[in-house]
Order: structure tokens, then sequence, then C-alpha cells
């Protein structure tokens, strides 16, 4: 993985002393609330319902065992002693003291780790496909051009004070989408070109929220040399043309939306012509830099499916299933990609204990050659395994209870912290995903069911990205009462959709019979080898509808 | 009390705002906005004393692009200190349009922006309040200095750490 340099380490450390100072001058009074806000926001801490939050910034999702164990001793010291992943490839705390977050980003300094631009309107933490490098089906790594995104974005001057939060997000791989590329400000999918040159495909305006968009393409091919000059380009036109007026219309979603996508698209093109080519040209030399982090490990010859794994899984059920479910096909032979899901049943989906993390980088070192990645849908996986080892890395995750065989199941939710933790959230989402996960804890009923992706947001801000599940269940208030809505049909990969919404909100007693119905709905309408998100395409809402509402009245 | 941090200088501030609806002085530098600009178009690019312009955060300095050459500061209102749409506006009129005058920060303008500011092409700050001008200077001074690298070009501020790695390989 990347390594920092001397520049990257003065750059973590400096910020870490910049912060220190503007806490010191907050507590002395010297600076008001309001103009600390955004100051602490950009380094990642939140005031939230109870206590401040301090979210952590894993770029692209890599993580290695030492910085784990950092996270663990963290949370250990510092938090009540457990983390949370969330879906923007962070981990958060929730209950740091003001008095000790300098302290805090001083030990994250030390394993080349931070929080900066983590929150607050500027561009955040760039994400990417948490399979990037050991995918078989992947042109490039995008983690080269994640690490190149994160320091040109890392401080830059003119883009702090944006109309909003921006988001960027980079897949190499083809067919699938692991990173919900179309669902950001800017997504960037790795392509070749008809001369076989490997560029960018860039979507622009993307997002979730209260104003859900899938984003639109607004070019095909942007060449290595010019992918800085042409962020900076879309960056340039949102920062002078995105509205302040409303923060709801502020991301640049609404403005390609309300521009026109061709519009904006020209735009971008006319600004692009101006700084191509100038001092943001990116020389190969440092993408080749670079991408030296990123060359694979010294892999061993060995070939796929040994004998040891294939009698292993006659043998236990249990395994087999873990194999079947949590386990991706790696590119090179006899080696695997394995999944930890973090949706145990009864726990709140992303929070993991300190010893769990301690755990995990054990395990990671033990077998998967040190590397761990954090997914968008909250799950962490090991992304070089020997095959032949994935019977004793069961065992062992199996001891943490980490090793639940529900990967992409209903069990695998994604959930926001909810009104249990979060200042903006409406409804509680956390004991909701805790009831629904209970009442489908059989793994053999989860597996008849199939590929189904829930997701929960506990408000409109759809931190839980409801409309990109399948089912998506929305918390939302009305005098008081929590309430849920249901929609179906959203998808944040490469087939990607927005839920529609198909009735009047359930209350919490009734949400967990609601999703339910519709599950047995599927099932009584699927046919062989039907998914769910392809029964609904099929069949639409109608008949989810009628089951859901007619049976009340 | 308003005070100039010229240059990490603070110095006496000879220019004078004018309102839409006051009138204008006789004789010396003023800065006027934009709808006074394009309304008195012919009697102010007359004026021997210096002439400044004020865009407001949603002017953009390709309206006057034309127009340049008669000002000797533009100054970029800051409504906000959260509205960032001035750092665009400032590049833009030195990197695009290639003005050479005084590109001035008006308005909400805080310590822990001077940096940025600076990196993108603000020369002067108008900072409002009561603060002796050695403080002003020695928290210039400091938010110049309080991150010794930058990893994207902009206007100004230290050589990009993407060009220093490669200096020495591309020399």
């Amino acid at each position: 993985m990347y390594r920092y340099d001397e520049f990257d380490h003065a750059m973590v450390k400096d910020r870490v002393e910049q912060f220190r100072g503007q806490i010191a001058r907050r507590m002395a009074g010297e600076m008001t609330e309001e103009q600390f806000r955004p100051l602490r926001l950009q380094n990642g801490l939140y005031l939230q319902l109870h206590a401040y939050m301090l979210r952590v910034a894993i770029p692209y999702g890599q993580l290695n065992a030492v910085q784990m164990r950092k996270l663990a001793h963290i949370a250990r010291t510092y938090d009540k002693g457990y983390g949370h992943f969330t879906t923007r490839q962070n981990i958060q705390y929730n209950w740091p003291k003001l008095s000790q977050v300098a302290d805090i980003l001083d030990e994250l300094a030390s394993v080349e780790m931070h929080a900066i631009q983590t929150s607050g309107n500027c561009i955040r933490n760039t994400t990417a496909d948490q399979y990037a490098g050991v995918t078989a089906d992947e042109i490039e790594d995008p983690r080269i051009y994640a690490e190149i995104i994160r320091q040109w974005s890392t401080f830059h001057p003119e883009f702090t004070f944006l109309p909003r939060k921006f988001k960027i997000a980079v897949s190499g791989a083809v067919g699938a989408d692991r990173a919900a590329v179309r669902f950001h400000d800017i997504g960037l999918f790795i392509v070749k070109n008809d001369a076989g040159e490997v560029g960018f495909e860039v979507w622009v305006g993307g997002g979730l929220g209260r104003t859900p968009m899938i984003g639109k393409k607004i070019r095909g091919f942007v060449a290595k040399a010019d992918l800085l000059a042409y962020l900076e380009a879309v960056l340039r036109v949102y920062n002078m043309l995105g509205r302040r007026d409303n923060m709801y219309k502020a991301r640049v979603k609404i403005l390609v939306h309300e521009t026109g996508t061709e519009e904006f698209t020209r735009l971008v093109e006319k600004e692009f012509e101006d700084t191509q080519g100038g001092a943001l040209d990116l020389p190969a030399a440092e993408i080749d830099r670079i991408a030296d982090y990123f060359q694979p490990p010294a892999y061993e010859a060995l070939s796929d499916d040994p004998p040891a794994l294939t009698a292993r899984r006659f043998e236990d059920k249990g395994f087999n299933n873990w194999v079947r479910v949590n386990v991706a096909r790696h590119k090179v032979a006899g080696y695997a990609i394995a999944n930890i899901s973090l949706k145990p049943v009864g726990v709140p989906p992303g929070d993991v204990t300190a010893d769990q993390m301690d755990a995990v980088a054990d395990i990671a070192e033990t077998f998967s050659l040190g590397g761990i990645r954090v997914t968008h849908e909250q799950n962490l996986v090991l992304p070089d395994v020997r095959q032949d080892q994935l019977y004793d890395l069961w065992l062992a995750l199996r001891e943490q209870g980490l090793a639940d065989a529900n990967l992409d199941h209903i069990g695998d939710m994604i959930c926001c912290p909810g009104l249990d933790y979060c200042s903006l959230a409406n409804a509680r989402s956390i004991p909701i995903a805790e009831r629904i996960s209970q009442r489908f804890a059989d793994l053999d009923r989860q597996y008849d069911i199939g590929e189904l992706r829930l997701k929960i947001s506990g408000c409109i801000n759809a931190c839980g990205h409801h409309h990109v599940g399948h089912i998506g269940i929305l918390g939302v208030d009305r005098k008081d009462q929590e309430y849920y809505q249901i929609t179906l049909g959203g998808a944040p990969g490469e087939d990607a959709a927005i839920g529609t919404k198909v009735g009047a909100a359930f209350s919490a007693a009734e949400i967990v019979d609601a999703v339910e119905t519709v599950v047995n709905t599927y099932l009584a309408l699927r046919q062989p080898k039907e998914r769910f998100i392809d029964t609904f395409r099929r069949v639409g809402d109608a008949p989810f509808k009628e089951s859901l509402y007619d049976k009340a009245a | 009390m308003t005070k100039l941090l010229k240059d990490g200088t603070v110095t006496n501030d000879p220019w004078i705002h004018v309102a839409d609806g006051d009138a204008v002085p006789e004789s010396g530098p003023v800065i006027v906005t934009l709808a006074r600009w394009q309304a008195e178009h012919n009697s102010l690019a007359g004026r021997a004393d210096g002439l400044g312009i004020r865009l407001e955060s949603g002017q953009s300095p390709e309206v006057i692009k034309d127009d340049l050459a008669h000002f000797a500061v533009v100054a970029l209102a800051f409504p906000k200190f959260a509205d960032g749409r001035a750092y665009s506006h400032a590049r833009m009129l030195k990197d695009r349009l290639d003005y050479t005058g005084e590109v001035r920060a008006v308005g909400d303008v805080l310590r822990d922006q001077y940096r940025a500011m600076h990196r993108c092409g603000f020369d002067a700050l108008e900072i409002s309040g009561n603060h002796p001008a050695d403080k002003l200077e020695a928290d210039w001074r400091a938010a110049l200095g309080e991150l010794r690298h930058a990893y994207q070009p902009a206007l100004r501020g230290p050589e990009p750490v993407l060009h220093q790695r490669h200096r020495a390989v591309a020399a």
C-alpha cells in the first residue's frame, strides 16, 4: 500500500499542530463556534447529539494490520472500546473528548492516517472499489488514482469552502461497480479508448439525500495526464456556479440538473481547455511512483480449488456456506478475497470492538499478507487469502464472531447511526436493523431469498443509502412518532437505479412485518434463479403495494 | 475599524469604498460597485486618482474582463467566510485574465483563511475589528507557515510537492 514520504508525513503532522492551535484558540474564546465549525469539520470533528464524533479517513478503504491495531488502541484509550465503519470508507468514534482530539490525530499520524476532509464543504475522502488490485475484472488499480486525487484535494486552497460537500469515487473494474460510482459528485471509471490508452470516463452529479440522482456521463475519456486538470475544471465550475442560497440545493447534482448536462459539460470543457497542459499536468513519473506502492505482492504458484478446500467444504456446511457467500474470486490462482461481514445478528451494522479490531489485524497478518480493506457496505475484506488456508481463517474469524456468512443477503444491511447517535436523524435505525436481522436470522432462509440489498436511513439525508436498496427503509418523524417508508427497486452498482416509494409509511411496530411481506411477495412471484431486484424489475411495484396495503384494509 | 493587510504588512489604505447611493468624491482613489461602473462608465473611466471595482461573490470577473485595464484594485467580497466563490474568482483574474493589479478580499475574512487566500492570488485583505497591526502581521506569518508544503499548484505558495518530487529526475 501507499507509504508516506517526507512530504506526506510533514503535511499530516503540520495539520495536527495547526488543529491543536485552532482548538486552543476556540477554547480561549478567540473564535466563535461558528468560525470553528468549518475548521473542525474539515478535520472530521462533528458535534453530535450526545458528544463529539471523530471521523477518520481510510483512503480508498485500505488499511494494514498496524493501522488497524492503532484504530483499536484509539477505541480503547480515547473512546468506549469500539468504532463504527461507515458507508464512506471511514471509521467513526462516537465519544472522544475535544481536549484529546489533537492527541488522537497525533496517534493516527504515526501510522500514516488522518481525519483530513472527512467532513465539511470540501473534497471528501476519495473512495474506491474494495477489491482494487486483486480482482480479475480490472483494467487498472483505482487506488493509484484515488491516492493521486487524495493528495491533490488535500488542503486545496480554492476548494475548501465549496457550496456543499464533494465526494469522488474511482473504479477500475469492467462490468462490476462496487464503489457506487454513479452516486458520487464525480464518479470515475477507468476505461480503455479505441487506441488502447487507459484513461477515465467521468460521471458528475450523482448522489442520494433528499434529491437522489444518478450521475450524468460528461466525458467518455480523459487521459491520465489530464486527470487533475479535468477534476479541477469541474470543481471550479461548481464552486463558482453551485447554489449557495439553499443548502438543500447546493450539491453539484442540482447544478448539473438545473444547468442541463450539455451546458454544464460545455462550461467544464471551456475551463479544462484553459488549464490543460499546465501546472496540473500529471507526470507519468508520478503515476509510476505511486503505482510502485500498489504492485502485487509475491504470490506463490498455487492452483485453484485445492483438495484441502474441497474436502473441508464437503465436510462442513457452515464453512461451505461462508465460502460460497463471503468469498470472491481472486485474480491469482490459488488465492481468494474473503469478506468479513460486520453484520452479526444483534450488533449495529459496521460496529467493531477494539478486541475485534486487534483480532482482525492478527488474522490479516496470518492469512492475508497484512492487508485489510473497508467497504462502503460497512464490511471488511481480506484481499489476499490462500485458498488452502480459508478453513483456518474461517475458524479464526468464527472465534471473534466475525464469520457471518450473509454477504449481500438480507442480513447484510447498510444502516446509518440514526437517532441513537446522529443530530440530523428523525428516527432510530439501528433497532430496526436489529429486529430485521433477528427476524431473518435463519441463514437457510436468507439463502433461499438470495441476493437482497436492504438499506436503512434514519433521515432524508440517506446516509444509509436507502434509495439504492433493493428494499430501502427511510425513517421519518410524524408528530414525534417514528415512521418508516419503504422504497423498492434501488441498486447502487453497474445496474444503478433509484428506488421508488411504495406508499404510506409504517410504524416502528409494523415495519418488520412489512419487510417480511415484501420478501414473501417476491418469493411467491419469482421465477427460477430470479433475484429480488430482477423480479421487481419484471413485475413492477403493483403486487408489492397490493400485499402491503390491501391486506390492512 | 478596518485595516488593510497587504502582502503580510498592515498599511494605510487610501482607497475608499463608495456605495451606490453615495456621491463619488471629487478626488482620491475610490472603489465602486459593478452596477456603478456599468452605469457611470464614462465619467469613472476618466478619473485620475485611481479606480477600483468591487465584485460581490456572485459576480464573476468574466463580466469585466475587457475593462480590467481601468482598475488598480479589484475587491472581491466575502459576504460570509464560508462563501468560497471569490477564491475561484481571484484565480480567474490572475491566471486566466492576466490581471496584474491588486486583488483584495473584503468582508468576512478570517485568519484561518489567510493562507488559502494568499495561494489563490489575493494581494491584500481588509480586516475588520480592533486587532493591533502587529498581531495581524504575526497571525499572517503564522497562518502562512502552518503548513510547510502544498500538494497542488496554485498561484502562490510552496512549490507543489509533486514538482519537488520530480524536479531532480527531470533535471
